[in-house]
């Protein structure tokens, strides 16, 4: 099932297909590892809702829902 | 001598590294044209000294924040002997990322394995020599903190140094290789240097290689249409993102064995518990997050500039204690009305003691000498500079705990946490801190803004942190406001006290909107930010911060400041036959206070006030040398009016008389303390802001100080003149109403119709710049 990073619930994870969005932002993101291919597992949410805290290639990134927007994941299946 | 350049991720122990390898040889500037510091020292364990220089830290080498731009064009055009790498052992997936980018040029290279100590501590194992043979380039494993196999490092770096290095590169997709061999020819044949990693960006569609080689565009766009990735498409930057990623992943999950199996039961990767998951349970906590953060702030600010330490004093505890040393130095010095002193400010009593006693000894030397050069001396050049000195100690106690709470990782979550509310204003979470810390200084504050990565977002910050009433400006709060509840019989000085620090809020609040949406426009810039791992701050570091802050603030005082404080001081102790008075009354400074004080009509302390009413525009400008010089103004023109007049502590008596002698009203006096608040801050803040500024803004910033303050005050004196002017009598004075409602009428039309003001002003400007294109 493919959803974006900012639908995602804590403690759910996802492999990243797609990078959306143009420019310095999408450089960005690549260069923080969120590339396709890079598994991310949503941590945390700040106290007011937004940004999201995600662990991301042996790390922890925060990024704005609006920039979550972007990223496309295949959901990972619980078991 | 050789210069070798230090790069790698920030958070990786480049600081620590740099602070190791140089000791006290380091400096400590900024790069040219921007803020961002840059440091340079001497390593002199080699057969010849080395010269090391710390770029600052970054995730790739693309154009994205001034530092990336500022490494990359270090290593490209300033050509180093060497670049250490600096790579966090811990995290090789991420910081490896930036070396397959820093490989791609033509220069010597070397990696720095870092917190290996970390590792070991875990058990697990990495193979160094493995790495070294992969990636192609000397590989040696390091801890900068325990300061281990460092002089190794350097002999090894040395050694690389002498022969030059073939930029190489990791690509592997084999069509992108192909056309990057395109472009790297092309990029030989133009002679450019560093031809790979040039023609890589370009491929890249990096925007700062599609503005210098737009010639070459047309290749890398007709290569493009006979391409098509299954996946990618056409999307080269993704590409190659991704096979440098690959390439990392395929070649070192190797390389490191953990001691302990990752549990990974059901082939679903068990999310383990670090120590920094831990602490962060707690620190960001949904509900209890932003709890744990304003009460880290307190204490911040109650260890800095409390005055009864916890509050052990306030139950009265100390009531019947009279303490052995009551009556000496000690007593000022620790003790306040029955409380003892916080750290901070018994630092600042400490010096503001020893300068007491300094000035007192020069003026006994000089007691030979004509009154007018000791007074120079002593009132000019002395008691100027100890006034601004006198602001170090806390301001570097305020330095410290900030520096801790940025070095041990909670800084970030602190910006995590409050993004969400300054989005609303167009600022990032950031832009809290030096916000915060104005309430303490401006000084500080203005340089922490150096965390923001926005110029535009830097500069607005900038401009309302004065708004953040300071320490300074606590005396002159305090003062008025008790001067007001004896001369009108008002109850609540904590009252108008509390309104005042609202006012300066609400005021940053509304002047941040509006450059947000104006001239300082833009929208919050992206908040994609490594949360780093908490861990202890480091001693020896957070000195070498401190002495590089407190050498840059001396150097300030002895210079900018001073010269701007004996200006003042001249003129208010010369008349205009340019003879020494030694008082205030009949200088020249008096006389230009008379000229400007019509100014000042509409903000209640202008040519509505009787004789004396001249003090209230000097001292303002007195105000600028440090905000405390306001109430010692009062003090000065007091003992002249009433003679034999001793100045008090607090200054409320002071304030009295002024009232008395001058017929201001309350509203007069508040709104001479929003003035205070708004206006220009003291010359050691406008040093530090035009320091901090970027290039050209400064002069913009003094005109907005002035013009904020002066329309602000206006408007709050022309509100508070719908109240009788007699607090208890309900008294108006004649033609107060008249003037007020129909002020007040307009403010309240002009705060409606200004969005819409907004909306044309940029509607001019999009189509000015329509023509322009």
């Amino acid at each position: 099932m493919l959803k974006k990073l900012d639908q995602f619930k804590i403690g759910e994870t996802g492999l990243i297909k797609k990078v959306e969005g143009e420019g310095r932002l999408r450089r960005r993101l690549f260069d923080m590892g969120v590339t396709p291919g890079a598994t991310v597992y949503l941590r945390k949410v700040a106290p007011l809702g937004d940004p999201l805290e995600v662990t991301i290639r042996g790390y922890e990134l925060t990024l704005r829902k609006s920039e979550a927007q972007l990223v496309v994941l295949e959901v990972e299946e619980k078991k | 001598m050789k210069r070798f350049a230090l790069a790698g991720n920030p958070n990786c122990g480049k600081t620590t590294l740099f602070n190791s390898l140089t000791g006290s040889t380091a400096h400590v500037g900024n790069w040219p044209g921007v803020t961002v510091e840059k440091k340079d020292g001497v390593y002199k364990k080699l057969e010849e000294h080395v010269s090391i220089i710390d770029l600052p830290g970054i995730y790739s080498l693309s154009p994205y924040t001034n530092e990336e731009v500022i490494a990359r064009n270090y290593i490209l055009d300033e050509h180093p002997d060497l670049v250490i790498n600096i790579v966090d052992a811990t995290n090789l997936e991420r910081n490896l990322y930036l070396t397959t980018q820093l490989l791609e040029i033509n220069v010597p290279m070397i990696i720095a394995l870092n917190m290996i100590d970390v590792l070991n501590k875990e058990g697990t194992v990495i193979d160094v020599e493995a790495i070294e043979k992969k990636i192609g380039v000397p590989v040696v494993a390091v801890s900068a903190l325990k300061e281990d196999n460092l002089d190794n490092l350097m002999k090894r770096a040395y050694e690389a140094s002498k022969q030059p290095r073939e930029g190489k590169t990791i690509i592997t997709n084999k069509d992108i290789l192909h056309l990057i061999g395109d472009v790297n020819i092309a990029f030989k044949g133009k002679e450019v240097e560093n031809p790979l990693f040039h023609a890589i960006k370009l491929v890249e569609n990096d925007e700062l290689e599609v503005a210098n080689h737009s010639d070459l565009i047309p290749m890398v766009e007709a290569f493009k249409k006979t391409f098509n990735d299954e996946t990618f498409g056409d999307d080269f930057e993704a590409i190659i993102a991704d096979n440098r990623y690959h390439y990392i992943s395929d070649n070192f999950h190797t390389v490191v064995k953990k001691a302990v199996k990752e549990e990974e039961e059901d082939g679903k990767k068990a999310v383990k518990m670090s120590r920094s998951d831990k602490i962060d349970r707690v620190l960001t906590h949904r509900v209890f997050g932003l709890l744990i953060f304003a009460v880290v702030l307190f204490f911040v600010f109650h260890l800095t500039f409390g005055e009864n330490l916890f509050f052990i004093g306030a139950g009265g505890l100390f009531e019947n204690v009279n303490p052995s040393f009551a009556g000496t130095a000690w007593e000022g010095l620790i003790w306040h009305e029955g409380g003892i002193n916080s750290p901070g400010v018994i630092l600042f009593n400490a010096f503001d003691m020893t300068f007491g006693w300094f000035i007192e000894l020069v003026g006994g030397w000089m007691g030979g000498a004509p009154e007018w050069l000791s007074g120079f001396v002593c009132d000019g050049v002395l008691s100027g500079l100890f006034a601004i000195l006198g602001f170090l100690p806390q301001i570097l106690v305020l330095f410290l705990f900030f520096a801790i709470m940025e070095d041990t990782g909670y800084m970030a979550r602190v910006a995590f946490i409050l993004d969400r509310i300054f989005r609303k204003f167009g600022l990032s979470g950031r832009a809290f801190i030096p916000m915060i810390m104005g309430f303490g200084c401006s000084v500080p504050a203005m340089i922490n803004t150096r965390t923001l990565a926005d110029d535009k977002e830097r500069t607005s910050t900038i401009r309302v942190i004065p708004f953040f009433s300071c320490g300074a400006k606590l005396p002159i709060l305090t003062a008025i406001a008790g001067g007001v509840a004896g001369a009108f019989g008002f109850a609540h000085v904590d009252l108008i006290t509390y309104s005042m620090y609202v006012v300066g809020i609400v005021a940053a609040i509304v002047c941040v909107l509006l450059m947000r949406h104006t001239t300082q426009k833009g929208d919050a810039a992206p908040f994609i930010m490594e949360l780093p791992e908490y861990h202890w701050p480091q001693f020896k570091a957070l000195m070498i911060h401190l002495w590089d802050k407190a050498k840059h603030f001396v150097k300030k005082a002895f210079t900018i400041i001073l010269a701007s404080t004996i200006v003042i001081w001249f003129l208010s102790n010369f008349g205009w036959n340019w003879r020494y008075l030694g008082s205030m009354d009949g200088s020249i400074l008096q006389s230009l206070g008379q000229l400007i004080q019509p100014i000042f009509t509409p903000l209640g302390f202008g040519a509505q006030l009787s004789a004396f009413g001249w003090v209230f525009a000097v001292a303002a400008i007195t105000g600028l040398i440090a905000k405390e010089n306001v109430i010692a103004t009062f003090s000065v023109l007091a003992a002249v009016i009433v003679s034999g007049f001793e100045g008090t502590e607090e200054g409320v008596e002071e304030a009295i008389i002024m009232i008395q002698n001058t017929g201001i009203t309350w509203q007069g006096c508040i709104a001479f303390i929003a003035f205070n608040m708004l206006t220009i801050p003291c010359f050691a803040a406008c040093a530090t802001a035009k320091a901090e500024l970027p290039k050209g803004q400064f002069k913009w910033t003094l005109a907005f100080w002035l013009v904020a303050s002066y329309i602000g005050t206006a408007v709050i004196y022309s509100v508070l003149n719908i109240f009788p002017s007699n607090l208890n009598g309900h008294a108006y004075k004649n033609g107060q109403l008249a003037w007020a409602i129909p002020v007040v009428c307009v403010i309240v039309a002009l705060a409606v119709l200004t969005p819409f003001a907004i909306k044309w002003w940029n509607a001019r400007k999009a189509r000015k710049a329509n023509l322009g294109a």
